[in-house]
């Protein structure tokens, strides 16, 4: 069983919901981006996402947008990304990392040798935002084959035909999005994105986590209600944003964030 | 290593999922992969309607005003000494470039889908307009999507989107040129799939845009071939087109690739010279990689950042190009070239000076390579120059150039 499935079952096991931040590597300062993820361990989140900073983020609103700009200005590199989940998981071998990104940093690099590096890095999944099942017939199952899940985005707009087909490329767990948009965008409708993950429900086993739109407690209890888990990104890469200067301040800033999620998600548990 | 291409092979491409070879496909985030994949039915639906076709070829005769002329350049062509050089005038359609063929296209697929709101990116402001004038004429609402950099060196253009009733917005992201503009284009187009949609202004991005783009732009290379035929008897010997995307030059060269003795010269920007880095010649100094929804050739550094890139032109300032012109590289059927921006420059004083046609900065490179092709071919041999667009986009760009304020 993978490091993901592991942890999701375990808080199912509890009836309690995942809590999964996303920020981006290399952002405010590669240097400390290990420490924020310890920060954030330490606030009682379940699963990281890592952003794997690129260029031209087509998915992004302008708040990650920017996190991928400062990010590169101080040689962010996918390499440098896999070095930060190896010192990572010197004092951390229980929380599960997820590489998100781009697909032209993972083939400049080459797919097995990637694949082979990150699985010995220690990353858990990896989700590739611009590779649909459809380009990854070679890719899932290389990945799924080094101990890599291959995660995959499920939109408003898919059809029952590709979740059946999507949830078949994917393991660990599936990334609902919850509206039509960018990330950061304000416009999640929880009564719309209940009724999908429900329909996502019958037609796969695996864990559904959600993400976009999701800002504070309020919205995380919302679709943690609805969900296997929630995905949090705007707001903390907002949020390093605005303390950049200040690692300390920003530690502190990241925690005042998360733990009433935290606490909002627990209070769910049956 | 050149093959022979056979119909059989080119109608077998690209594939179903989008594939030229090892390039093409569909690379976007799954929320737009419905609408792709219903604007590749109703396309491929609509491509054997005899209605749509219809409407199409009208609107291309009574609006853009086509067919456009094949002109023998005679005093171009005793200058350069060899091969005689014919111009494909697409610079007389409507809106003053090649671009309109394929807004008209997709925007009557809009209107068969029912679409009301229409985005589009543009470098030089030539697809922009072309998109502006028909959203104009089909009262459409038009969003425009421009690099910041973009906006200023091509103010003329965005005026003339203006006055058509276009919304222009200037992208501040990244580089602020076309990659940038695309990058925003996909961001709205994400946000508002269910009542936009995009017209994308070169065979480049997700299929079945590559696909529909050059269909729409053959109407070029048809027309030049069966020209060919009536005034000279013959097929030319060389045809050359500038390359940013690649949508003009697929255009042109597409009716042609089953003929083996017609070379095909696709002519990318060479900036400040390809040794300098400062240039937009994926082809000829990329490699394959992916980018805005495609596998192709492009500019990247070790990492896979997309790089900066440098030309004169607006229209070829682009670190990608269309995924069937990576395909024809690699196959050898076309040659892709560079000339720089001061090659370019030469080549527009020359065509407006000598033939008193003044094109367009991109058109200019295609200019400048078919006159040293020309000059090294014999007497009795034909080069045909897609004249893409014409130049007063560029007037500004060339005036201050000369230190001059207008």
């Amino acid at each position: 069983m993978s490091r993901i499935e592991g942890v999701l079952q375990t808080l199912k096991g509890q009836g309690r919901k995942a809590l999964i931040p996303f920020i981006t590597a290399g952002d405010p300062h590669p240097d400390e981006t290990v420490g924020l993820m310890h920060t954030m361990v330490d606030a009682g989140v379940d699963i990281i996402e890592l952003g794997v900073p690129f260029s031209d983020p087509m998915a992004d609103g302008p708040v990650i947008q920017l996190a991928c700009e400062r990010a590169l200005k101080h040689g962010t590199s996918l390499r440098r990304v896999l070095a930060i989940v190896r010192e990572f998981r010197q004092a951390n071998d229980t929380t599960p990392v997820v590489l998100m990104g781009y697909l032209n940093p993972i083939e400049a690099m080459g797919y097995e040798a990637f694949a082979d590096a990150a699985a010995a890095a220690g990353v858990d999944g990896v989700l590739t935002v611009d590779l649909p099942p459809e380009e990854a017939d070679d890719v899932a199952p290389l990945f799924a084959g080094k101990g890599l899940d291959p995660i995959f985005l499920l939109a408003p707009t898919t059809t029952d035909e590709r979740i059946r087909a999507i949830a078949d490329h994917s393991s660990g767990y599936v990334y609902y999005v919850s509206f039509n948009g960018v990330t950061g965008a304000a416009k999640i409708n929880v009564e719309e994105v209940a009724a999908k993950v429900a329909h996502i429900h019958e037609l796969t086993a695996l864990p559904v986590g959600v993400g976009f739109g999701i800002r504070d407690a309020e919205t995380a209890a919302a679709v943690g209600r609805v969900s296997d888990g929630v995905i949090v990104g705007s707001v903390l890469v907002d949020t390093i944003a605005r303390n950049q200067a200040d690692i300390e301040e920003l530690k502190r800033a990241l925690t005042d964030l998360l733990n009433p999620m935290r606490e909002a998600l627990d209070s769910l548990a049956s | 290593m050149s093959v022979k291409l056979t119909e059989e092979m080119l109608t077998a491409l690209p594939d179903a999922r989008g594939h030229f070879g090892a390039f093409g496909g569909r690379f976007v985030s799954e929320t737009l992969m419905d609408s792709l994949m219903t604007l590749e039915r109703e396309y491929l639906r609509l491509k054997k309607d005899p209605e749509f076709q219809a409407t199409f070829d009208k609107d291309l005769a009574d609006y853009v005003g086509r067919p456009s002329p094949l002109y023998f350049a005679e005093r171009l062509t005793r200058e350069t000494g060899g091969a005689q050089i014919w111009l494909k005038r697409e610079d007389l359609n409507h809106t003053g470039a090649h671009k309109v063929n394929n807004t008209i296209g997709q925007a009557l697929l809009a209107s068969f889908l029912g679409k009301k709101r229409i985005i589009a990116e543009t470098g030089a402001g030539q697809h922009g307009v072309a998109t502006a004038t028909v959203c104009a004429r089909l009262g459409l609402e038009c969003h425009v999507f421009m690099g910041a950099e973009d906006v200023q060196r091509q103010s003329l253009n965005v005026y003339r989107m203006k006055l058509l009733g276009a919304h222009v917005h200037a992208v501040q992201s990244g580089s602020r040129t076309l990659k940038d503009a695309m990058n925003d284009a996909m961001r709205d187009w994400v946000t508002n799939v269910d009542d936009t949609f995009y017209i994308i202004g070169t065979v480049a991005g997700p299929h079945p845009y590559p696909l529909l783009v050059r269909d729409f732009q053959s109407v070029i290379g048809r027309e030049t071939r069966s020209q060919s035929l009536e005034k000279t008897g013959k097929l030319p010997d060389a045809l050359v087109a500038c390359v940013g995307g690649g949508s003009n030059a697929i255009g042109m060269f597409y009716p042609f690739l089953t003929d083996e003795s017609v070379q095909l010269y696709g002519v990318e920007a060479g900036g400040l010279g390809i040794e300098t880095g400062q240039h937009a010649a994926p082809l000829c100094a990329g490699r394959p990689g992916v980018l805005h929804g495609n596998r192709t050739y492009l500019m990247e550094d070790d990492d896979g950042q997309i790089a900066a890139t440098h030309s004169i032109s607006a229209g070829l300032d682009y670190p990608g190009v269309g995924p069937e012109h990576s395909w024809l590289k690699d196959i050898g059927r076309a040659n892709y070239v560079s000339v720089t921006d001061d090659e370019a420059l030469d080549a527009f004083r020359m065509l407006t000076l000598v033939e008193g046609i003044m094109p367009a900065l991109e058109t200019a490179h295609a200019i400048a390579y078919a006159v040293k092709l020309a000059a090294t071919m014999d007497k009795d041999q034909m080069v045909v120059i897609n004249i893409s667009g014409r130049g007063d986009k560029d007037i500004h760009t060339i005036a201050q150039l000369d230190g001059i304020e207008l």
